[in-house]
């Protein structure tokens, strides 16, 4: 059987500032089978997805596809005119992008966008056309599939909209099916059930698929076939099976192992002072007016208890909406607490930014997710780093200059950087600026939020590292807050799940070895991908939920209630949980004991 | 479930709407005190100015006791608010008419200015807006850039001279002045009124066009955008059924913005044409301190300002499923 798709020694080049074109991607070859899935792996900027989109004719803005050939079915992408191609689109070869939800129009109804490239195809009717798409609907196990369809795209979440898209696909029954990073932007245990809806569905119906992403275990669960690529040319590619257990180029294996986060063991610990560094006692915050019973109309973190020890990390673990910003947020003095209190060194804080002194300021400081948007673009590394220094130590001239050098030094970027612009710098190098403006400070406590999550694997295992050595040096405490439970596993001393707001399960971090976990802790060690083939279809086997009768009118119920595999009909949905400790140290809040949570989750893990 | 949800929206939309509303009327309750305080502050007034410099101080005051200016501040400020509540603005000192009189001779010119004007220049500004959002970077889309640039730095006063100087002066095919009598045929009208509606035009098409286009522009650049065009959809499509229901909010409300110049800002136009409009009134009501004549086209401007922004926050309400469903 001949190939269904084939490309010949693609070429793009892109146009620089100064005019000169210079190739994006090169000397790009591969076919596949009908019914085949072809991975494209690679980290950013490898030009995986300049590569899925020529399979369309597409070439993004300042791009231009300048030579090879690409043939899918009878048709030669390359010589077809614009009209040609258009007719392509949303009809033979269908794409689903990365951000759902920015990808769907936010001023049209759902079910107008996923019938549309039925309609302008003139492949059906439009009633025709809405019900093969509520038949999708359901097929991709999307709620109320009957009237989904009518909403608009904010109001669904990202795990549905992702699904929506794969509907809006699969409406005209394309040859070719391109997912772009579909899961990247979603929590790891939507991630899970969107990637079982792609397989069930995108898969199951015959068409061949490229799949492109960075994260090898996603890909371990979808593909045939491997394309591993680094700046824009191909390192390797073959069966999936080779390149997952058997990889022979050199970068392959890096990216294996930056896949598997390596356990950074923590440094001795010092004779303990008295107090700890941070403590934070019975902390309740959100947003909005706070009510008679001293809660805010939008409760986000409630009755929270938590200490820090110096020089110790804790990572703080949970989806988006969890409340694991905020608690950062609060500590820093941004969002001042409800209720409750934070205290460093024994002493409390005050609760907003207003009458913390510039020292209580010093000692802890606050790294963002993004280093592109926390840094003025504007600025030079040095006037960046000096700031700080000016600020909280008084230090200018020659003086900081000096210190800004060993500031660099620390971070492992050369004295030349000093006088660049952070545009100039490329991601994982802004992140280490980023961090080195926290380290300016010379602060006792560094809240890291989702630091390197906006990282490519491997770029994000060489910032943790970093992390590691300076905690050494420096004696620095983090609090590391990451919705990745294998980058926490691997790096944090204490490990804290926020469910929905509320804490439920802390321990040390030998405690999330194995089970008993809570529930909740169990889904997400259960939801993170494993590098191996068959990992998806195994762990689909063993969730299905207990049915329940409608929980009790009380505030305070498990919040995990609604999507707990083990909670009982009679208990969970009428009294709210205790919160016990577990014989290998960790609390949790839950009413299951040790006895029946290993029974549950021992079969699992 | 969807259509209580579609009902509660039209229920939130609507009391979002009166909100706007109210806030509208408020802000014209301001605006009479403001304009009240300043039509004050202005030195002199029409009995002075009515009696000339050889007025005894007798005169004067005897006069204004007649008009009423010697009554407290305050006094004249409620009975003012309260007639134009009413829907009677008072009576002008100068021309001696009710002021309702001497406004409904000019409003209607003004009106139908200012109606023609944005019936030619609002289609204009989003054909050019969107042709050269479309064709951005292109040679056509740099072409309307530089006339659309040189438009708005071109005073209106130039536009106007020249419009003169080529259509009546060389080509003879337009009156110089705008003649505008009761029993005028339609053709009379436009044949009198095209100069004045070519140079308003011209100023608001301008700045409406730039407006268009960079609130288009701004939408393609998102990734529904690209999304769209992976589906196979057509560019006409593309901007009809896609990028204007997002960009519509961001056009409307430049539009309103300009469009409210058409009214008060035509009095440059008007004195050049001599087009018997509202602006060049108000004008003279400076002049001659006739302070109700001119508080009354104050609020009248205010009004209709503030009706454009309604009609542009409105827009904007219904454009956005997030505000229509809040």
């Amino acid at each position: 059987m001949t190939a269904h798709v084939e490309v010949n020694g693609l070429r793009v080049t892109a146009r620089n500032a100064a005019g000169e074109t210079f190739p994006i991607v090169s000397e790009i070859d591969f076919a596949l089978k009908r019914g085949e899935v072809l991975a494209l792996i690679g980290e950013s900027g490898s030009g995986k997805t300049t590569i899925a989109l020529t399979l369309l004719g597409h070439a993004r803005p300042g791009a231009t596809i300048a030579g090879g050939s690409i043939r899918v079915g009878d048709h030669e992408i390359l010589s077809l005119d614009a009209r040609g191609i258009a007719q392509l689109r949303g009809n033979r070869i269908a794409y689903i992008a990365q951000s759902a939800a920015s990808a769907f129009n936010p001023s049209r109804t759902i079910m107008d966008q996923v019938i549309e490239p039925a309609l302008i195809h003139h492949l059906m009717p439009r009633a025709q056309a809405e019900k093969k798409a509520v038949e999708l609907f359901r097929a991709l196990a999307l709620p109320f599939p009957d009237t989904i369809g009518s909403r608009y795209p904010h109001q669904l979440s990202g795990g549905q909209l992702q699904r929506l898209m794969a509907s809006m696909a699969l409406v005209t029954d394309p040859e070719l099916v391109i997912l772009d990073e579909p899961t990247t932007a979603l929590d790891v245990t939507t991630q899970i059930e969107v990637l079982r809806a792609f397989k069930a569905v995108v898969l199951e119906r015959g068409a061949t698929a490229v799949y492109v992403s960075h994260d090898l275990a996603v890909v371990a669960q979808m593909a045939d076939q491997i394309v591993v690529l680094n700046q824009g040319r191909i390192r390797e590619k073959g069966a999936a099976d080779q390149i997952l257990h058997r990889p022979a180029d050199d970068y392959t294996k890096t990216l294996m192992a930056a896949a598997r986060p390596a356990i950074r063991p923590a440094p001795k610990q010092a004779v303990l002072p008295s107090a700890p560094l941070l403590e934070i006692r019975d902390m309740t915050a959100g947003y909005g007016k706070i009510g008679k019973d001293g809660r805010p109309r939008i409760p986000v973190l409630r009755d929270i208890n938590l200490t820090i020890e110096r020089g110790a990390t804790l990572g703080v673990i949970g989806e988006s909406g969890s409340g694991k910003s905020t608690m950062a947020r609060v500590i820093a003095g941004l969002l001042p607490p409800a209720q409750g209190e934070v205290l460093l060194n024994g002493e409390p804080l005050p609760p907003g930014l207003k009458g913390r002194s510039r020292d209580q300021f010093r000692r802890i400081q606050l790294v963002f997710q993004n280093a592109d948007t926390a840094l003025n673009p504007a600025h030079s590394v040095g006037q960046i780093l000096s700031r700080p220094l000016a600020f909280y130590h008084g230090l200018k001239g020659n003086a900081a200059r000096l210190r800004v050098l060993e500031l660099l030094d620390l971070i492992r970027l050369p004295a030349t950087v000093i006088d660049r612009r952070c545009g100039e710098l490329s991601g994982g190098q802004k992140q280490r600026i980023n961090l080195a403006r926290a380290l300016a400070a010379d602060p006792e406590l560094i809240l890291c939020d989702e630091v390197t999550s906006a990282l490519d694997t491997v770029v994000g295992a060489a910032i943790l590292d970093l992390m590691a050595e300076l905690r050494k040096e420096l004696g620095v405490a983090y609090m590391f807050i990451s919705h990745d439970i294998s980058t926490v596993r691997a790096i944090c001393d204490d490990i804290l799940v926020l469910y929905s707001g509320t804490m439920v399960d802390m321990g040390r971090r030998e405690a999330f070895r194995a089970a008993p976990f809570h529930p909740y802790t169990d889904l997400l060690i259960g939801s993170v991908p494993e590098m191996r083939a068959g990992w998806l279809e195994e762990s689909a086997a063993a969730r299905s939920l207990p049915r329940i009768g409608a929980p009790a009118e009380e505030a305070d119920l498990c919040r995990f209630l609604p999507r707990c595999p083990a909670r009982i009909d009679g208990l969970c949905n009428v009294t709210p949980p205790p919160r016990h400790q577990l014989s290998k140290g960790n609390d949790i809040l839950c009413h299951h004991g040790e006895v029946t949570l290993t029974q549950v989750q021992g079969v699992a893990a | 479930m969807a259509g209580a949800s579609s009902s509660s929206g039209v229920k939130a939309a609507l009391s979002l709407i009166a909100k706007r509303f109210a806030s509208s009327l408020l802000t014209l309750f301001l605006v009479s005190l403001v304009v009240f305080t300043i039509a004050q502050l202005l030195p002199g007034d029409a009995a002075q100015e009515a009696l000339g410099q050889s007025a005894t101080a007798e005169q004067v005051q005897a006069l204004r006791h007649e008009m009423g200016l010697d009554r407290p501040a305050h006094e004249r400020y409620a009975s003012w608010l309260s007639g134009m509540v009413s829907g009677d603005p008072g009576q002008s000192l100068v021309a001696n008419l009710p002021v309702s009189e001497v406004i409904s001779s000019r409003l209607p010119n003004s009106l139908l200015l200012a109606a023609l004007s944005a019936l030619v220049a609002v289609p204009v500004a989003l054909a050019i807006g969107i042709g050269s959002a479309m064709n951005r970077g292109g040679k056509l889309d740099r072409a309307l850039n530089i006339s659309t640039l040189s438009m708005v730095a071109v005073p209106e006063f130039l536009v106007a001279t020249l419009a003169v100087l080529i259509f009546s002066v060389k080509l003879r095919w337009l009156p110089s002045i705008a003649l505008v009598a009761d029993d005028m045929s339609w053709g009379d009208y436009l044949r009198g009124a095209a100069m004045p509606i070519l140079c308003l035009s011209i100023v608001v098409i301008a700045q409406m066009a730039r407006m268009t286009r960079a609130a288009v522009i701004d939408q393609m650049d998102r990734p529904y955008v690209e999304m769209a065009v992976l589906k196979g959809v057509a560019p006409v499509r593309m901007v009809l059924r896609h990028i204007m229901p997002n960009a519509v909010a961001p056009i409307v409300n430049a539009m309103a913005l300009s469009l409210s110049y058409l009214l008060g800002g035509a009095i440059i136009v008007e004195t050049i044409f001599n087009y018997p409009g509202l602006a060049s009134l108000m004008v003279n009501a400076v002049t001659s301190r006739d302070m109700p004549l001119l508080q009354a086209c104050a609020m009248i401007f205010c009004a209709a300002y503030l009706i454009l922004m309604l009609i542009a926050d409105v827009t904007a309400i219904l454009a956005n499923p997030r505000l229509r469903a809040q």
